[in-house]
């Protein structure tokens, strides 16, 4: 592998890890702040004892969060210097105000949060919790303000040594910023819905801490079934307008579609084999995409074969796929979720143990469509590195070797490892305890045990 | 507008050093002053509600050098590749095992992290003290603005040095040292009993060295970097920095013998700021200097970004730095007084 190479597979590598833990954080703030906002306002126990528990897991979460994301914020520097000198005027200011207004905040008030219970009034606990949900949301923001440069560059100009910031505003509330945001927000409230519904589902299944599951049912369907139809609209479809619109290469190679085509045709299922340029075993809708793309069932979808092969994505297949198991994942939770809601309305969920199986094994997922949605829009994005400005190849630091990349990548590989067994192993444990312990388990920690 | 984010750069890390020095101090001294299982959780307890937070200064002073001065950021970065690596490695060891220890009632399991925290909080002080070293020494630099330091030479001086030779590890030894004893000083001010008795007890050593190290790294940066002294004597700033250093070295250990315990703790971030305080101004306007020819040198000149990047920038950090100021003023306050593991360890 080459040097470019190395240094791509690191930065993948590095993110996804990473994005699993805020998945969860960003998904579980806002659900944490509900279920604190109920126990504040009707006084029911069950939801602060709710609201607990997950600010247990939240806590362990947020840690690999936080020390999995440190390297990431160094990567630009260490691997991309090129990129970095170049955009960094431009992209600095997202770093920078994310630093400065999302992570202080996040920080000192989930230090209050988690520790503070016994210090603070409920009011401020409260406040505290709205706090640390604010402040992941915005360092959301922030980050997916950068990349929607990266991917839809504007408000800068071209100066003599690199990109200038021209127009904050227009940098800041880039549109492709705004879908890209509320899209990816809502993925990860769909991934905690079904974190906490599955949890649900196994307390329900093993007859553990009944009431408890059933407030975990009840938040986790209801976020849930909201959570996966504005996945899929409006925010899904804008983003693949938005696509079609700005990146037409990456669009085709989504859709597997390789000839250039009025009334174009939806690809559900097939294979691209991309050295005969043809979609094998293809089950298609016609007339659809152009519709999704243009808004129109006539308009022109351009295919790959008319693309020069220097504008192309270089990894068409995987981004197909990344493409099309995220939208299919899409549509079956849609599914799940809403016979979900239709029995927890009936009040039949608790008793339907066929379907609680289901709710309690579906947790995954939402992990697998959230990380193939960004294989999708960073594989979709090259041979750039900033669409248009600046190709990927021109990006990475001229003084390191693909050698150091790739003794580094080893070390982080083998070090997340260690760290993902450590932290199955840690939410497990807190997961076998239980909610109802956890008033416990003060007692049973101080005593040393 | 570039001097201005300079002096916010250097600010920021030395309210960096100060907070997460704390942080490594408690990680270096906890073996020695905290015995039993008890202990070792009121060390934690002490720091636990903190240290994220502390870490969240060094990631933010590195988003405003991006912003600011992306061209050193680059050249920086990438240049100390290995080490950095190291570092962030270094950083994740350290954050787990604070966060880990005490979700297991394992023995082995606890003792087990207790060593990693030692061992990550030590590495982390002397490698960040090489870092400033090599900043005041400088760094290879060539035309192109870039340059790769190799982990060590011969740990002599030439003009391609080794990120590690005898002057950026007298330089980590300090810091070690002084961040050990800033930690014993945190941890007095925190805690009771045994706990107090020993980090009193080696605050007062901890000091001697600092002393000794001090002397002896003061000799040697202005052997090693002519730039120092004579930067310095040209500014007056720099000597009002200077007397301040004085000032917290005779405070620490008068203060420590009286009963005002939050005195030292507070006379020791006096000598952390005035000290990086006094070397930035000296150095400035220089952000890193090559080894290799002067004219590659990267300053507040060359390296800054666009105008109006830098003028909004400071309108954005007035408001966020006064924010952050106010969280961080009122998570202090909530968890002032010493730490009780028994009423408040809600972790
Ligand atoms: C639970 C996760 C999840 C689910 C069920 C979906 N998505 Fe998604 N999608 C994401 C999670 C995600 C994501 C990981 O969050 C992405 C990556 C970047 C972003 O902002 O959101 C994304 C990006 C993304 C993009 C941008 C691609 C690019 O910029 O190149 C498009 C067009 C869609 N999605 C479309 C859809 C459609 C039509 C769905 C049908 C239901 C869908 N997504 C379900
Ligand atoms: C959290 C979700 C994200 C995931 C899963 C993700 C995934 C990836 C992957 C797989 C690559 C390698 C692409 C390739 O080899 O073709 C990549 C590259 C990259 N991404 Fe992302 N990304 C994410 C978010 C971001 C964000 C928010 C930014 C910017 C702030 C960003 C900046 C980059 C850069 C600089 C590269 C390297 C250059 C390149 O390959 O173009 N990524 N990312
Ligand atoms: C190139 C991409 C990324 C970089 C450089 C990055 C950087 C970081 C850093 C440095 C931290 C630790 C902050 C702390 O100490 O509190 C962190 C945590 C976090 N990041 Fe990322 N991140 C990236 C991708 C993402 C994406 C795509 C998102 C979400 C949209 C995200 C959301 C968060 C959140 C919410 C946290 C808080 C900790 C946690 O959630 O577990 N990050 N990130």
């Amino acid at each position: 592998m080459d040097a470019v190479s190395w240094n791509r597979f690191q930065f993948g590598f590095l993110v996804t890890y990473h994005y699993l833990f805020p998945t969860l954080t960003m998904g579980l703030a806002l659900l944490i702040f509900f279920m604190k906002l109920v126990a504040y306002k009707s006084g029911d126990e069950r939801y602060d004892h709710a609201a607990t528990f997950w600010a247990k897991i939240f806590g362990i979460n947020f840690a690999v969060g936080v020390v999995t994301g440190i390297p990431l914020e160094f990567q630009f520097g260490t691997n991309w210097a090129r990129f970095s000198n170049y955009a960094g005027g431009v992209i600095g200011l997202t770093l920078a105000l994310e630093g400065l207004f999302a992570f202080f905040a996040e920080s000192a008030f989930l230090g209050l949060f988690l520790y503070g219970k016994q210090k603070l009034s409920a009011k401020m606990h409260l406040f505290a919790s709205f706090m640390v949900f604010l402040g992941s949301w915005l360092s959301g923001y922030f980050i997916i303000a950068t990349n929607a440069f990266m991917q839809h560059p504007v408000g800068y100009r071209v100066g003599p040594r690199g990109l200038l910031l021209s127009d904050m505003w227009a940098y800041l509330l880039n549109p492709w910023a705004f879908w890209q945001y509320l899209h990816n927000m809502t993925s990860a409230v769909v991934a905690a819905s079904f974190v906490v519904a599955a949890v649900g589902a196994l307390y329900t299944l093993s007859d553990r801490h009944k009431e408890q599951a059933r407030v975990f049912l009840k938040v986790g369907v209801v976020a849930g079934l909201i959570s996966c139809i504005l996945i899929l609209f409006p925010t899904g479809d804008q983003n693949g307008k938005m696509v079609a619109e700005y990146q037409p290469a990456a669009l085709a190679a989504m859709e597997g579609k390789y000839e250039t085509s009025d009334k174009a045709e939806l690809a559900i299922i097939g294979q691209p084999d991309s050295v005969n340029k043809r979609l094998d075993n293809p089950i298609i809708v016609p007339y659809v995409l152009s519709y999704l793309a243009y808004g129109s069932f006539g308009a022109k979808v351009k295919g790959m074969n008319d693309f020069p092969k220097d504008e192309l994505p270089d990894n068409t297949e995987l981004l197909y796929y990344g493409y099309h198991i995220m939208a299919g994942l899409g549509t079956i939770f849609i599914a799940l979720m809403l016979t979900s809601a239709t029995k927890l309305w009936r009040g039949t969920l608790e008793t339907s143990r066929a379907w609680l199986w289901m709710l309690m094994l579906a947790f995954p997922f939402p992990f697998i469509a959230v990380t193939m949605g960004w294989m999708t829009v960073e594989l979709g994005r090259q041979p750039w590195l900033v669409y248009g400005l600046l190709r990927t190849i021109h990006g990475t630091s001229p003084k390191v070797a693909g050698g150091s990349v790739a003794f580094t990548t080893l070390g982080f590989m083998g070090l997340y490892f260690v760290v993902g067994v450590l932290y199955l192993y840690l939410i497990h444990r807190q997961i076998a305890k239980g909610p109802i312990d956890f008033a416990q388990a003060h007692t049973i920690d101080e005593a040393g045990a | 507008m570039e001097t201005v984010w300079f002096m916010i750069i250097a600010l920021m890390m030395a309210a960096y050093v100060v907070l997460d020095g704390f942080d490594f101090g408690a990680g270096i001294l906890h073996l020695l002053v905290a015995k039993t299982d008890e202990e070792r959780r009121t060390v934690l307890a002490a720091i636990g509600p903190f240290w994220d937070g502390n870490e969240v200064w060094l990631l933010a002073g590195g988003g405003i050098l991006v912003f600011a001065f992306p061209r050193a950021y680059a050249a920086g970065f990438s240049g100390f590749y290995l080490p950095l690596t190291i570092v962030l490695w270094l950083l994740i060891l350290r954050g787990v095992s604070i966060e880990f220890r005490s979700l297991e009632a394992s023995t082995l399991w606890r003792s087990f992290w207790d060593g990693v925290f030692f061992l990550a909080s030590s590495l982390m002080a002397i490698v960040l003290g090489a870092a400033l070293g090599n900043v005041i020494r400088g760094v290879p630099l060539e035309s192109d603005g870039y340059f790769s330091g190799p982990l060590f030479t011969n740990f002599g001086l030439s003009s391609h040095p080794g990120v590690l030779d005898w002057y950026t590890v007298l330089i980590g030894l300090l810091a070690f040292a002084m961040l050990a004893m800033h930690g014993a000083l945190f941890l007095r001010l925190k805690t009771e009993g045994e706990v107090h008795r020993r980090a009193t007890g080696l605050a007062g050593r901890l000091y001697v060295a600092v002393l000794a190290l001090l002397v002896l790294a003061t000799y040697a940066s202005a052997m090693v970097q002519p730039k120092l002294l004579s930067g310095i004597g040209a500014r007056p700033l720099a000597w009002v920095l200077a007397l301040g250093v004085l000032a917290s070295l005779i405070a620490i250990p008068t203060s420590l013998k009286r009963t005002n315990e939050a005195a030292p703790f507070f006379a020791s971030c006096g000598l952390i700021v005035s000290l990086l305080a006094a070397t930035a101004t000296a150095l400035f306007p220089t952000i890193l200097s090559s080894t290799i020819d002067p004219a590659f040198d990267l300053n507040t000149g060359n390296a800054a970004a666009g105008a109006l990047s830098l003028q909004v920038g400071v309108y954005w950090w007035i408001v966020a730095i006064a924010l952050a100021i106010g969280y961080f003023v009122f998570l202090f306050r909530s968890f002032r007084g010493k730490v009780d593991i028994h009423h408040d360890y809600g972790h």
